[in-house]
């Protein structure tokens, strides 16, 4: 995995100590695409939960991901984080490096961070220990062993929680949080981990209006460094994020482009949005 | 099983309301793991004096003397010590990565063995055919040692087998379980299978293990006579030592980033993958060194109780050593330690006193422990990590 890489990454406040070890290096992305999904297949029993799909996405992007229930955005998730193998179809994060041949683990070391529908934090631990776990480290045994916290990485902990809100409970157990918060505590998670590509799975999912507007201000703010797809059912948030939408049915791709473009597809209007 | 707990945290016997302090000290102590506050050191050394140092010398006061400790108590305790080591080794794996082991029985029988083999050898000419072979041996009408016992006249190779054999053992059994993703019920129901299997191969006279009497009958070790007292008090006082340095080392695990990740492993298994955590290695490490631990337990067993032989490996006595960790309070080495002399104490004394009804009392004791103490007896104690944290924070 590690030919793969090409030079370090711009690093985000990160401890260049660790640079070597374990950054995601620079994804080859020198044709502005960085996750080409090929005609994909992923059938459960019969069933194709995705068919055919061709989906890219270009660096940098905010791209939305709709569709009813069962079109299969969630199994396209699992297939890009190696949750699921796909039948047929091929899956590359930038130019090089194919998905479909890493585990779940290598995907994310490789820079791609996936968050839950269902928040999941972990329960026992605080904030503060939820936010170190997914910092980026070396995160093997023996590392993990000896490792040791440094000033610059506990500053980079406590500026994350700063920036989701949850400072004054950097020692709280994640398992008392809010629903709100714990959404905001995975997101803070998947930041910590730097990675390049985000999967969101319906952040909003519990949030109250205030905390749904902030975090649309978030997703919007990492575009541009990081390319980020978002699942979302709500449409309020979709359309306040606006920007590219794909929408998913029956396994493939049934509209492509700007939220209003995809509003007034009577294709769409007729399986999804309904009105 | 109390799994109602499984989404608590782990809460340390060990650490009392330090009132002081404040949340800029709480900052410091993830920077540099620290074991124990200054008041659990304390109670650690003075636990470490009563058992290495006041038994022993309660032992040697005259007989005549009221406070004299009698003489069959040494070994007692010393096993006792072994089974808190295995203890210890169960809930690293059940209480911190959330694996649940019946199959721990069959790491201790092999760590008693090689152990039990080097006693063997070293009895020489004495047994009671005066052969050089043992005594089983010659009763099988073998007429020399099979390959595998080459070696274990020798006491460092005994050891090292000790450790070795249950390590390879579990790396290879977890190697392909935790490839294959075999988590909770399954994976417990394979340890039971596996000690089972191990159980009626050694059961066999042809496995030359001794069969279903086992090893026993030791002489001596390292030229001291089993039978002395002081070779007693010598095993014990290293079981003393080998079990605060087992602890301790447990310690440093658990409060170490490898400890926040393993319990995370225990409790959100996906997330921690896509954080980028191979989760199979960090199960596979603990649960290798929890083996080696049981097979140390063993070796110190075997000379101390004077007999090795495959009831060991009954799925039973792997049973029991869970329900020790459940007693005490799984999640916490302390309730581990707790568990396993509270549990095996009233055993002692049970099955002297009323033996037909011990199995009831183990079994009432654990229903009733699942019920009202999911967090075992140590999680009655009202200072944990909790309220620590909270007042640290007002």
């Amino acid at each position: 995995m590690t030919a793969h890489v090409r030079e370090e990454g711009p690093g985000q406040g990160g401890n260049p100590a660790l640079a070597h070890v374990a950054r995601p290096g620079e994804i080859d992305t020198s044709h502005g695409v960085i996750l080409y999904i090929e005609n994909l297949t992923v059938s459960f029993d019969g069933f194709k939960a995705l068919d055919g799909l061709n989906f890219y996405l270009n660096t940098g992007e905010l791209r939305c991901l709709i569709g009813p229930n069962g079109a299969g955005k969630t199994t396209l998730m699992d297939v890009i984080t190696g949750k699921t193998r796909p039948d047929t179809g091929t899956v590359f994060f930038g130019n090089v490096v194919d998905l479909t041949q890493l585990s779940e683990y290598e995907i994310a070391l490789a820079g791609i961070g996936r968050k839950f529908q269902r928040p999941t934090v972990f329960q026992g631990h605080s904030v503060f220990e939820n936010l170190e776990l997914a910092m980026q480290a070396d995160k093997g045994v023996w590392q993990s062993l000896i490792a040791r916290l440094t000033g610059e990485q506990r500053t980079r902990i406590e500026a994350m929680a700063e920036t989701i809100g949850l400072i004054g409970q950097l020692h709280t157990r994640a398992g008392l949080l809010s629903h709100g918060q714990k959404q905001w505590l995975e997101i803070g998670m998947l930041l910590m981990q730097d990675p390049q590509l985000l999967l969101v799975d319906e952040p909003v999912a519990g949030m109250t209006r205030h905390e749904t507007e902030r975090t649309a201000e978030l997703l919007v703010s990492l575009a541009g460094k990081r390319t980020v797809v978002v699942v979302e059912h709500d449409m309020e948030f979709v359309r306040s994020l606006a920007r590219q939408v794909t929408v998913l049915h029956e396994g493939r791709v049934l509209a492509e482009g700007t939220m209003e473009a995809v509003q007034n597809d009577p294709r769409v209007i007729e399986v999804y949005l309904g009105t | 099983m109390p799994n109602a707990s499984s989404t608590e945290s782990p809460t340390p016997l060990l650490v009392p309301p330090t009132s002081q302090q404040t949340t800029a000290e709480e900052s410091t102590d993830s920077e540099r793991p620290r074991l124990h506050t200054r008041r659990e050191w304390i109670l650690i050394a003075a636990l470490t004096a009563i058992t290495l140092i006041l038994v022993p010398v309660l032992n040697q006061l005259p007989a005549e003397s009221g406070l004299h400790l009698p003489d069959y108590f040494i070994p007692l305790f010393g096993k006792f010590l072994c089974y808190a080591l295995v203890a210890l080794a169960v809930d690293l794996i059940w209480g911190y990565a959330g694996i649940l082991s019946l199959g721990h029985g069959v790491f201790f029988a092999l760590g008693g063995y090689p152990m039990g083999m080097y006693l063997m050898r070293a009895i020489g000419t004495e047994g009671v055919y005066r052969s050089a072979l043992p005594d089983f041996m010659v009763f099988l009408d073998w007429k020399e040692l099979p390959w595998f016992w080459y070696g274990f006249s020798n006491f460092g190779f005994a050891l090292l087998m000790a450790l070795f054999v249950p390590g390879f053992l579990a790396y290879i059994f977890g190697y392909f379980a935790f490839r294959s993703r075999i988590r909770g019920v399954y994976f417990s129901i394979i340890t039971q299978t596996m000690t089972y299997a191990l159980m009626l191969l050694f059961f066999r006279n042809n496995t030359g293990f001794g069969g279903n009497n086992g090893l026993t009958d030791f002489k001596r070790i390292l030229g001291l006579s089993l039978q002395a007292q002081s070779t007693k008090l010598g095993l014990y006082m290293v079981s003393v030592v080998v079990l605060l340095g087992a602890y301790l080392l447990c310690r440093y695990l658990v409060v170490s980033k490898l400890g926040r990740v393993v319990t995370a492993v225990r409790d959100a298994e996906s997330r921690l993958m896509f954080c980028g955590y191979n989760p199979h290695s960090y199960k596979l490490f603990l649960w290798t060194l929890s083996a080696v631990m049981c097979g140390l337990a063993g070796a110190l067993y075997a000379p101390q109780v004077g007999i090795i032989n495959p009831s060991e490996m009954q799925p039973s006595n792997s049973i029991e050593m869970a329900i020790w960790v459940a007693v005490g309070g799984r999640g916490t080495l302390s309730g581990a330690l707790v568990g396993a002399f509270l549990v095996n104490g009233l055993k002692s004394w049970c099955t002297t006193a009323f033996p037909d009804l011990w199995l009831y009392i183990l079994g009432v004791l654990f229903i009733a422990v699942t019920l009202f103490l999911p967090r075992g007896i140590v999680g009655l104690l009202p200072t944990n990590a909790e309220s620590a944290k909270s007042r640290a924070q007002s």
